[in-house]
């Protein structure tokens, strides 16, 4: 049995791969396809992932008609770059709840990924 | 209880400047960095001690003690007279004693709620964003072209690498890392690190507490070097400071940040420490350690001894 965070992340890669927004019953299909631990689970279960998603503000549902379809609300990429810059942004000024060993050497890099994410900001 | 304040206040002008200037300067930290923290911590709580003690023995002292001075002003705070011997010296020291305590605590609970939500939004995305490492479960990967790791605390942890860490660097030198950042939640740093950051949110104007922020995280950064030592050894640990510290240089120059140029020192340092042998600790610390830890328990005695007169629990 696949814990929720597992699927959780099972349901946010499907949402990443697709173009369209799906229904519940579309992402559970996609999962059984999956080759991971996320396969073979109820329509229901899918739900219930996808309004912790939506309340973490990962997922959007659009109400317009039912079933209700969702998509995801940044790319993976999006989220990715947001992490990443909290802990770069966070070395950067000295501000440091968190360890890290690179961090601090990292700082040509940090330029250049702040530089990157600003242009995608800008999008 | 002028006398208490006298001493609170010599104590606070000593802990505010020339001592941590001293410290910070020193180089027998590198050598025995948890006494040094420790020392750090005690500097940190005595002064902010004595100086709030400072303010309150001298307010006080028409009454003879706190609790006493608190029952003579207290039917007269909102109407007035002040009482006999009150002046408005003493209700200033009063009020601004309340005022720094007050700083300081709520600084401290912000600055500590701050840091829970931005936790709990990292491991909200850890947990999407990332996958376990294969053969240590309890480290995750992030797909990523920038190396660096880091690590989530709290009663949920989280090690974090980024494919990038994991292309620049050998196995052995990864386990090293894994160890550093493993260290830093073992030996709960970033209770250390919220408190002294607090603590310089609360006066950001006053360099010392800049100071003192970082020679905690430097000696933070070097106990969880040690932990690294202890598991892998010291090669794999020097290799992959080295390696991820190529790419420090160049950044170094590219934006040109003070903060660039202190962070290749503190990474100099950590190399330069690597030389000494881990094993048995060389003789000197041993001494250096106990004089630490003695100076840290007798700095934070001296103002809780002139607590207990404020409060007239000692005549």
């Amino acid at each position: 049995m696949a814990s929720l965070g597992e699927l959780e992340r099972s349901v946010m890669e499907v949402l990443w791969t697709s173009d369209v927004a799906l229904t519940a019953n579309e992402m559970r299909d996609a999962l059984a396809l999956r080759d991971d631990a996320a396969r073979m689970v109820a329509t229901t279960t899918v739900l219930t992932v996808l309004s912790r998603l939506e309340r973490k503000g990962f997922v959007s549902r659009s109400r317009d008609m039912r079933p209700h379809r969702y998509r995801a609300l940044l790319s993976r990429e999006e989220h990715t770059a947001e992490l990443m810059h909290e802990v770069l942004d966070r070395s950067a000024d000295r501000d440091a709840a968190l360890a890290r060993f690179v961090g601090t050497a990292s700082a040509g890099e940090a330029a250049t990924l702040r530089r990157l994410l600003d242009e995608l900001a800008r999008h | 209880m002028l006398a208490v304040s006298a001493v609170l206040g010599v104590l606070a002008i000593a802990l505010a400047w020339p001592v941590p200037v001293v410290l910070a300067r020193a180089d027998w930290p590198s050598r025995a960095p948890a006494a040094a923290l420790a020392l750090w911590q005690a500097i940190a709580l005595a002064g902010g001690l004595s100086m709030i003690g400072c303010l309150l023995a001298f307010g006080s002292a028409p009454a003879g003690s706190l609790p006493a001075a608190v029952a003579a002003l207290a039917p007269y705070l909102l109407t007035g007279p002040l009482p006999a011997g009150f002046g408005v010296a003493e209700i200033a020291a009063l009020t601004l004693a309340v005022a720094i305590a007050l700083l300081l605590t709520l600084n401290l609970a912000l600055t500590a709620v701050r840091a829970e939500r931005e936790r709990r939004r990292q491991h909200q995305l850890i947990g999407l964003l990332s996958h376990p490492m294969p053969g240590d479960p309890r480290t995750r990967v992030l797909a990523h072209p920038v190396p660096l790791a880091y690590c989530v605390p709290g009663i949920r942890t989280a090690t974090v690498l980024t494919d990038g860490l994991i292309d620049v660097l050998t196995a052995d030198e990864l386990t090293a890392v894994i160890a550093h950042e493993r260290t830093h939640l073992d030996q709960l740093h970033h209770l250390v690190r919220l408190s002294f950051r607090a603590w310089h949110s609360a006066i950001p104007w006053f360099p010392i507490a800049n100071r003192a922020e970082h020679a905690v995280i430097t000696l933070t950064e070097m106990l969880a070097d040690d932990g690294a030592r202890r598991a892998v050894g010291t090669g794999p640990l020097r290799g992959a400071l080295e390696r991820v510290g190529d790419a420090g240089e160049s950044g170094a120059s590219l934006d040109g940040t003070s903060g660039a140029d202190s962070d290749a020192a503190m990474l100099a340092a950590r190399l330069g420490r690597l030389d000494e042998p881990a094993t048995p600790p060389p003789a000197d610390p041993r001494g250096v350690r106990a004089a630490a830890l003695t100076a840290s328990a007798v700095l934070v005695a001296v103002p809780l001894v002139g607590y207990a007169v404020i409060l007239g629990i000692v005549p």
